[in-house]
């Protein structure tokens, strides 16, 4: 029977009845009395110097409160960037200034060069369109090997140059590698791309700013994953509000996937605004807006080589990365390509000798940052996409050959810089084979061909860290903050509670999936308690929802403070029943004496906390409220194996994926539905990387791929049935609940299984492909068939082997 | 989307009347024009809404046969008739649900959108496209992309479909948008084969004669084993190249024919 409630159950989500049925309560539901309406003048070049801004026709227009260029920001901070990355030399990373407003230049097609505050939307759009800017256009930096070369035209003229950083990882092993690959039995290397993207959350991003004139008390609501994290980097870095005289609100937000993570100037901007206006401020982002001004993901071109010995046994491996990070440093990209990137290079293996390099390179493209999973995707691409070609080339067994270099003792420290505390490849391994069922693969690729279709089938593996993160190891790598979480119980007079936390909610279930482990702590229903997050005003502190880090952070700090009102809440029930603290046992919401039948029910010792009548006052305060911070100590490490099934239409390229299984390792699972669910929805975030998604631009700098016509997002009949399992659980060996987290697991775990598969399709029909860059679109793959087997035409210059890997993972034609 | 004002004439006359004012545009299901507003790249002064004309909905047949469908006729009619199934099927796999009770014939071969589905059934077809003024065969309507051979001010209030023995529609859907990357459009008459191809050509929708000659001989997918389209022309863009669409208007052709029987 499975369970009906607490840890372990999949009680239906309480948060989806107001999303079902429209009473949610969203950032653009939020409109406040005398509000105006900005709009951003944004630029549609993608790099140049402005010359002037003639405003005097526009300022004139009906309805205009008032228009703002960069000028009005020149003595205020930029935007921050909440990372620093130290390069291969020692030296930290090179970091531009980020005005809230274009200042001087723009810097990519979207950059806000104005921003016209007026009485109605309308009017705000119509005296934008009046406004002239004369721009002296320049070269447009998109190709990220030309940028970093000498004499390359510079995003930013105050930089030495192009380069972000030069990051080798770990440089002190680079000699002990390059060795290895001397001495290898066989070298594979793989170039490939990893597709830029677009978020695309439901709900675009919106801000409003208010300023109470009589207090000078500032309030933003915003559509953020963090609010506490953009008070202090908006409070502190850009307008020099102190924190108690700023609150930031994000109500329901309607997907984040790390964009949202971010400080945006839009949020600064209306904060900014709305007390030179005297006025609240309103913006709300426009679907074309959002794809040219929200932090776009991945876009790293990279190249890697792993070395074998005779046996199959990896030696060593090696990676050079071309990571982008777009005109400006969007909150925390520089840590993507490197310390959530390079730290998962080891993968499921024992690969004793690992270096990694990443270039970060300036272009003029819209900021690049995290996006699900966030530089894990990136590396367990580049490490399943290799190792599948090594098996290839060695003709051993893909499934084999990672069993044999799997780990398998733990703790395990891999020579990037983590150690992973516990885990079972083979385990996961065993159960994707059985619910997968490999063993009937040959009569589904035998049934195919009567139908004319080429199937093939992709395995691999994945390992990610997350649970982010240990406050003084990031701070090592560069975090300019700490990554622990808070969590405030308030117990109320009647027994029900409020947790107030700073993980954020913008799906993920939080509303139902914490209480259960509340519930099961102190034996009350789950209704008796309320989840209250998202408003600096409620819970002491929050670094927010993103890196698979609520419950594994968050949910332990609601621990650690339930833990602390279950004692205090001992010693009243103690004090009541005249016993002694040590012997009064909680179950199923009562509290008893070992030895004895007396017992007290949890209503009335939180009772007598607020009616302290028969109360030990002189050891113990009133109330029932308790706070706790908790930082964890390692990273958690979710790992998995992937099978994805996919036919391929010989005579037009059409992939589809006919069948997808996941057997994920998440170590304990509070409410198992909510897993499959965020399980579901990264894959389906990683097939859409993997098959439909891809932000382009031209040469020009132009976002070609700038609405739903040409950027394709995944539906749902692109998606077959998955099949997915978490019964092979190892906890967490370090946080009070031995959970890993699971919110991206399924985006990391699944483009390398569809690209595998493809790819083994081709070659099981004697099309001799090796790699195809994603998306595997059908124009792509219909090339890379033809190029194999006519030899012209390849579906990117990226995806030939050669080594002419051009230096952009960009648009431009099929 | 800027200021307009709207007028919704019931008859056709006052349609006709009301176009022409300079500032007036006629507003068919609305499923390309408004969108196109709510950005800003068009800005009528005065819309006329053809959407509470009578007259203009509706499918029936005529003496000769023909499949009579009036210009505002919505695609989700038009999937529902059973008169001439290829072209329901064409119409039920236009854009989404919403798009399909909005969108009208009318609008769409108005418009001649390159990757539009219509023109391809109504060249096939040798339909008949019925004006307020006269009368236009396909093969003198569709002039390149978004051109056709309307005036200024004329609508189109019909769209007369001789069906075929056999026809099918294969779309090849871009993936984002959905629109036909290319589709093909076979129709199979007495007196010989016609096939329509949409969005591959810079040109907009055209036929492909070396098919039709073929097939009309031998329709069978086999009889296209000789052919081939050339590039020239094609679309290339990020979605594929003009080599890609070439060869895929032989494929779809293929299908065409085969699953026309």
């Amino acid at each position: 029977m499975p369970k009906d409630h607490g840890i372990g159950a999949s009680p239906k989500r309480r948060e989806d009845i107001r999303f079902l049925t429209g009473d949610g309560r969203y950032t653009d539901d939020i409109n406040l009395a005398g509000q105006a309406y900005v709009h951003f003048l944004r630029s549609d070049v993608a790099h140049g110097r402005i010359r002037s801004i003639d405003m005097a026709a526009a300022a004139g227009m009906p309805g205009v409160v008032r228009i703002f260029t960069g000028e009005d920001f020149a003595d205020i901070g930029g935007l921050p960037c909440g990372w620093c990355v130290t390069d291969r030399h020692g030296n930290p990373m090179q970091e531009p200034k980020h005005p809230v407003l274009a200042h001087g230049k723009v810097r990519h097609v979207g950059d806000p060069i104005c921003a016209v505050v007026a009485e109605t939307l309308s009017q705000a759009r119509d005296a934008a369109e009046a406004i002239v800017v004369d721009i002296e256009e320049l070269p447009a930096v998109i190709d990220m090997k030309k940028a970093v070369q000498d004499g390359a035209i510079k995003v930013h003229d105050d930089l030495a140059s192009n380069l972000c950083y030069d990051w080798g990882f770990i440089e002190d092993n680079k000699a002990a590698v390059d060795e290895a690959f001397k001495a290898a039995h066989h070298v594979t290397t793989l170039e490939l791309v990893n597709n830029r993207l677009i978020a695309n959350p439901m709900e675009p991003r919106v801000a409003v700013g208010q300023w109470e004139k009589g207090t000078g008390d500032y309030t933003l609501y915003t559509t953020s994953q963090n609010p506490h994290v953009i008070r202090l980097l908006m409070g502190a870095f850009v307008l020099g509000i102190p924190e108690h005289k700023l609150r930031v609100v994000s109500p329901d937000v309607g997907g984040g996937f790390g964009t949202k993570i971010f400080h945006y100037a839009e949020e600064a901007f209306c904060t900014f605004a709305a007390k030179a206006c005297r006025r609240p401020v309103k913006w709300t982002s426009s679907r074309s807006e959002a794809f040219m001004s929200d932090a776009h993901g991945r876009d790293h071109v990279s190249k890697i080589e792993l070395a074998m010995d005779a046996e199959g046994m990896f030696t060593a491996l090696r990676t050079d990365t071309y990571a982008n990070m777009g005109a400006y440093l969007s909150t925390f990209a520089p840590s993507v390509p490197t310390w959530l990137h390079g730290i998962l290079m080891a993968g499921n293996y024992k690969t004793p000798l690992i270096y990694v390099n990443v270039k970060a390179v300036f272009t003029n493209t819209v900021p690049v940052d995290a996006y699900r999973g966030a530089g894990r995707p990136e590396a367990t691409y580049q490490l399943e996409r290799v190792i599948d070609k090594a098996a290839r080339e060695t003709g051993r067994d893909p499934i084999a050959l990672r069993r044999q270099n799997f780990i398998t003792e733990f703790p395990y420290a891999t020579p990037v810089a983590v150690e992973y505390d516990t885990g079972d490849y083979h385990a996961t391994m065993d159960k994707l084979i059985e619910i997968a069922d490999l063993a009937g693969f040959d009569a589904r690729l035998a049934e195919s061909k009567t139908r004319g279709k080429l199937r093939g089938l992709g395995v691999n593996c994945y390992i990610e860290a997350c649970g982010i993160a240990p406050s003084n190891l990031v701070g090592q790598l560069g975090a300019r903050a700490g990554l622990y979480e808070s969590a405030t119980v308030r117990v109320n007079a009647t027994g029900g509670l409020v947790v107030m936390t700073g993980s954020h909610s913008h799906g993920q279930g939080h509303e139902t999936a914490f209480p259960q482990v509340v519930a099961d702590m102190i034996g009350i229903p789950e209704d008796m308690i309320e989840i209250v997050h998202g408003d600096t005003a409620n819970a002491p502190m929050g670094m927010g929802t993103y890196g698979s880090r609520s419950l594994a952070v968050g949910g332990s700090a609601m621990v650690r403070a339930t833990e602390k009102i279950i004692a205090k809440a001992k010693k009243i029930a103690a004090h009541i029943m005249e016993a002694s603290d040590q012997d009064i046992e909680l179950k199923d919401g009562k509290f008893t004496v070992a030895g004895t039948d007396k017992s007290l029910a949890w209503g009335d010792v939180t009772l007598a906390a607020y009616v302290p009548h028969n109360y030990p006052l002189k050891d113990l305060e009133p109330g029932l409220e308790e706070t706790a911070f908790y930082d964890p100590n390692n990273f958690t490490y979710p790992s998995g194996a992937y099978c994805c099934e996919v036919e391929v239409d010989p005579d037009t390229g059409k992939v589809t994926i006919e069948r997808f299984a996941a057997a994920d390792d998440f170590g304990n699972i509070i409410n198992p539905m909510i897993v499959d669910g965020q399980v579901h929805g990264g894959i389906a975030q990683g097939i859409g990387q993997a098959l439909l998604e891809a932000c382009a631009y031209d040469e020009n700098g132009q976002l070609i791929s700038a609405s739903y016509m040409d950027y394709a997002m995944p539906r749902a009949d692109d998606m077959p049935m998955f099949t997915v399992d978490h019964s092979c659980q190892t906890p967490c060996t370090h946080n009070p609940l031995g959970v890993k987290g699971c919110g991206e697991a399924g985006a990391i775990g699944s483009p390398p299984a569809v690209v595998n598969a493809v790819c083994d399709a081709l070659q099981r029909a004697g099309k001799n492909v090796t790699h195809i860059d994603m998306p595997l679109s059908p124009a792509r793959v219909w090339a890379a068939m033809n190029d194999a087997t006519a030899n012209e035409g390849a579906a990117q210059p990226a995806a030939r082997s050669s080594g002419s890997a051009e230096g952009r993972s960009l648009g431009g034609q099929a | 989307m800027y200021a307009f004002e709207m007028e919704r004439p019931e008859t056709l006359a006052d349609a006709v009347a009301a176009l022409k004012d300079e500032e007036a545009q006629a507003l068919g299901g609305g499923q390309t024009l408004i969108p196109t507003m709510k950005q800003r790249l068009a800005q009528p002064g005065r819309l006329i809404s053809l959407a509470g004309i009578a007259e203009m909905k509706g499918i029936d047949s005529d003496d000769d046969g023909r499949l009579c469908i009036g210009g505002g006729t919505t695609h989700g009619a038009i999937a529902a008739q059973s008169d001439y199934p290829a072209l329901a099927a064409l119409a039920s796999r236009i854009g989404d649900p919403a798009v399909r009770n909005r969108g009208t014939i009318g609008g769409s071969v108005a418009n001649n959108d390159p990757s539009a589905c219509y023109p391809a059934a109504c060249l096939a077809s040798n339909a008949t496209i019925v004006t307020n003024a006269r009368e236009i065969a396909a093969d003198d309507f569709f002039l390149g992309m978004f051109t056709t051979a309307l005036e200024e001010g004329e609508i189109v209030t019909e769209v007369r479909f001789p069906v075929p023995e056999a026809a099918n529609y294969q779309k090849f859907a871009q993936p984002a948008s959905r629109f036909p990357l290319v589709g093909v459009f076979v129709a199979k008459f007495s007196d010989g084969v016609r096939v329509a191809v949409t969005g591959a050509s810079e040109g907009g929708v055209f036929r492909w004669s070396e098919a039709e000659t073929a097939l009309s001989d031998n329709f069978s997918a086999a009889a296209l084993d000789d052919l081939n389209v050339s590039a020239d022309g094609m679309i290339s863009d990020l979605h594929g190249s003009g080599a890609y669409r070439a060869h895929l208007i032989k494929v779809m052709t293929g299908r065409a024919v085969t699953a026309a029987g």
